[in-house]
């Protein structure tokens, strides 16, 4: 690990574990952005990791980046990181990008948008379902293909039709109609390495790292919970059934950081896909079997809006479908396991 | 944070490439004759010839120093051969619990003497081990062993029982684990480990057949055997923490989740190429599983490599590794139309046979799954 990757991680450490109070989760989920926090993420360079310093970036390792991003999952920052730092990598140099919160389109599958030359400069058509944090963004970043070529779009959410939508843990998911007349200036051709296919998974990489995040802090919150909590005279924690419990909810936990760290130097190297659709497939299912543990182990108080595992787990429950669920991962793998046969499996599992 | 976390494992380096390249070409000489259903039997299937072949790689005894017929390899290197055997399907079984256990705790706690007669032997492929651990009254809760060794003139005499060892018919010596003192306040007291030669009179070995029908393991029974003091492994008395060491090692590798790859293979062969796409999911899962356990458990032989314990992890890596073993039976039965026949001409069917009547044990030899739980537990500070 090198020195500014610790520097980096430490930073983020103190930023969001002091920034993230639980009146701020709270205030977030009754819809209000938190501007403090993201001033602060933003003074940080953490909104601009990604983007290139030409561009007022900070340029950061993905690796540096995700890491970041997994340790502010870990206090459930209830802010763009992860769609800022997507915007930013698509953007790249080609766009420039507004100051303040960015989001990305599409966010999930459905129908193709529509990039076409006009007369003025472009025209931007379609609806792209479930966009994190449209209504609070600054910009849209628009990937669409025009005439075969994979173009960047840069587009003022306020043009837009937004209908709103929350996930579970009360986060921005709107639906965006695009009916647009788009500037010359607004739309370049997208970096080479830029296309669905990449956009999507490294969508799914940012989320296996946020989940990783989560987890952790799940464990963490019902670790000290089943040593506080006292029946029978001692200590939950004392009882075989309870830790055996938390031993499985550790185990996963373990797993889905390892996943994350896969996801993320898979990240690095060419946006890998194989590695970035198990990372995904494995954190979603940690994510499933941890939340449940941490939920059991803390009983009817864990169930209440007052404590604060919720922003975890329903962050959990969120996150592991978002930029494809295990299901859609998995057939990813399976689909390229299939056409290689049988006798290739294992030597694509080494080189994956 | 009270995590416990999986380091980056070591990069692949152009010395593990090679390596891989060249166990694959010997692997598919060496192997062409075996059927799956004998491939599926993994690291309890046993052939001296093959275990030789290996040695004369330089394949066992990786890591060990060259003085005693190692080969100073890093164990990123050794974990390459490993999994390589292991996805093939190799017989690996008669060196495995000697280079995986035996050699590093004599490397560990032996005499200068028991290093130099034992450890070269092993790593020529010319010794064979076996585990002297469970008896009839003591397997989890392994410090209430019974067979006890007396102090007798210029040695000790063994009483007792041991049962499901495995190997020990086929097996050139065992570390024994026993009492050697009376039980004090520390139950963890007064036991000890001895390297036995199992044609020292005394020993009787007898099979147990597995529900398989198949003879692996068996019960050796101790009647006034005789030990010179030379036998003790390490300090008498020391025997608990010794053997704790010794069950990482046991525990960490990758034949903790690659035992049923065989059956993953034939399942998906069967399938053929028009698998549907519920199929490819639930391949891709187990799939996804491996990719992520496979980085884990090569974090762990990073972890060997920089000299530190990986008790506590070991135990996560063994504990989802049968787990996943035992869920892909289940899997692959729900997604492939055939039901099991150990005697059929079909190869899946075969395996499938094998793995169902085998997966029990995966969750209980080398430490079962409630032990396991209970050591992650305490590494979780909750014991
Ligand atoms: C195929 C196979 C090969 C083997 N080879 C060897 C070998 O070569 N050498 C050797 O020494 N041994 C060998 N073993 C034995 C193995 O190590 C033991 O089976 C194991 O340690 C469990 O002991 P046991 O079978 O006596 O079960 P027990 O310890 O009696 O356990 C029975 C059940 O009770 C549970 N249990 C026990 N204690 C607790 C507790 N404190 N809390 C919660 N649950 C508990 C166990 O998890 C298990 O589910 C082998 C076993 C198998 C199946």
């Amino acid at each position: 690990m090198s020195e500014t990757t610790d520097l980096i991680r430490d930073m983020a450490e103190k930023l969001f574990g002091d920034a993230c109070e639980k009146s701020v989760l709270a205030a977030a989920e009754n819809g209000q952005f938190q501007t403090g926090l993201w001033q602060e993420i933003t003074d940080a360079g953490l909104a601009g990791a990604l983007l290139p310093e030409s561009a007022g970036g900070s340029d950061l390792a993905i690796e540096d980046a995700l890491a970041a991003l997994r340790i502010s999952a870990s206090r459930a920052a209830p802010v763009p990181l992860a769609e800022t730092m997507l915007a930013g990598w698509l953007a790249s140099s080609s766009l420039a990008v507004p100051e303040g919160p960015l989001t990305i389109a599409p966010a999930s599958n459905g129908a193709p948008l529509t990039l076409k030359k006009s007369t003025s400069g472009w025209r931007l058509d379609g609806v792209a379902k479930r966009v994190p944090f449209a209504r609070n963004a600054a910009a849209i970043l628009v990937l669409a293909e025009a005439d075969g070529a994979n173009m960047v779009a840069r587009v003022d959410p306020k043009i837009c039709a937004l209908t709103h939508g929350r996930n579970l843990a009360m986060e921005p998911r709107d639906d965006v109609t695009f009916a647009c007349d788009l500037g010359a200036g607004d739309v370049a051709p997208a970096s080479n390495h830029v296309n669905a296919e990449t956009l999507r998974a490294f969508g799914a990489a940012m989320r296996a790292n946020q989940i990783a995040g989560a987890l952790s802090r799940a464990l963490e919150i019902t670790l000290q919970y089943a040593n506080e909590r006292v029946q029978f005279g001692k200590p939950i924690a004392k009882f075989q059934a309870i830790q055996h419990n938390l031993a499985m909810l550790a185990a996963h936990s373990a797993a889905a950081n390892a996943a994350a760290d896969m996801a993320a130097e898979a990240a690095a190297n060419d946006m890998n896909l194989l590695p970035i659709a198990a990372a995904k497939a494995r954190c979603g299912e940690a994510a499933s079997v941890g939340a449940g543990i941490a939920h059991q182990t803390h009983g009817a108080i864990g169930f209440t809006r007052e404590h604060m595992l919720h922003y975890f787990t329903k962050r959990l429950w969120s996150w592991r479908d978002e930029f494809g669920k295990e299901s859609d991962w998995s057939l990813i793998i399976g689909r390229a396991a299939a056409k290689a046969g049988p006798k290739k499996l294992w030597s694509d599992i080494v080189t994956a | 944070m009270t995590q416990l976390t999986f380091a980056p494992p070591p990069p692949n380096t152009e010395a593990t490439e090679t390596l891989r390249a060249e166990v694959r070409a010997f692997l598919d000489v060496e192997l062409a004759h075996m059927t799956p259903r004998q491939r599926a039997q993994s690291w309890s299937g046993r052939d001296p010839a093959f275990s030789k072949k290996m040695a004369e790689r330089g394949w066992l005894g990786m890591t060990w120093p060259k003085k005693y017929g190692g080969h100073e390899r890093s164990a990123l290197e050794r974990y390459v051969v490993l999994e390589e055997m292991l996805a093939a399907g190799a017989p690996v079984g008669a060196h495995w619990i000697a280079d995986r256990q035996s050699a590093p705790s004599i490397l560990r706690f032996g005499t200068e003497e028991q290093k130099q007669f034992f450890v070269p032997k092993i790593a020529r492929g010319d010794l064979f081990f076996c585990i002297g651990m469970s008896e009839p009254d003591s397997g989890s809760d392994l410090a209430a062993t019974r067979t006890r060794a007396t102090a007798v003139e210029g040695g000790f005499k063994v009483n007792g029982t041991k049962v499901w060892t495995s190997g020990a018919h086929v097996a050139h010596y065992m570390i024994l684990f026993c009492r050697t003192d009376a039980k004090s306040d520390d139950r963890h007291g007064g036991v000890s480990q001895f390297i036995v030669d199992m044609k020292t009179p005394g020993i009787k070995i007898s099979p147990i057949y597995d529900l398989s029908h198949e003879h692996h393991f068996n019960e050796v029974v101790f009647e006034d055997m005789f030990l010179p003091t030379s036998a003790l492994l390490g300090n008498q008395g020391d025997g608990w923490k010794q053997v704790t060491g010794e069950l990482a090692y046991e525990r960490s590798g990758p034949d903790r989740f690659l035992s049923t790859f065989t059956l993953l293979i034939e399942g998906f062969a069967m399938l053929g190429e028009n698998v549907d796409d519920r199929a490819k999911i639930a391949l891709g899962r187990i799939v996804a599983h491996l990719m992520t356990l496979r980085r884990m458990s090569r974090s762990i032989a990073g972890m060997l490599q920089r000299g530190e314990d990986p008790a506590v992890h070991a135990a996560i890596v063994k504990e989802l590794g049968t787990s996943l073993e035992q869920e892909m039976v289940e899997v692959l039965r729900l997604i492939v139309d055939a039901e099991p026949d150990g005697g059929a001409d079909n190869p899946y069917v075969a395996v499938l046979a094998h793995t169902i009547m085998h997966a029990p044990s995966f969750s209980l030899r080398g430490g079962t799954r409630e032990i396991l739980r209970g050591m992650i537990a305490r590494g979780l500070g909750l014991r």
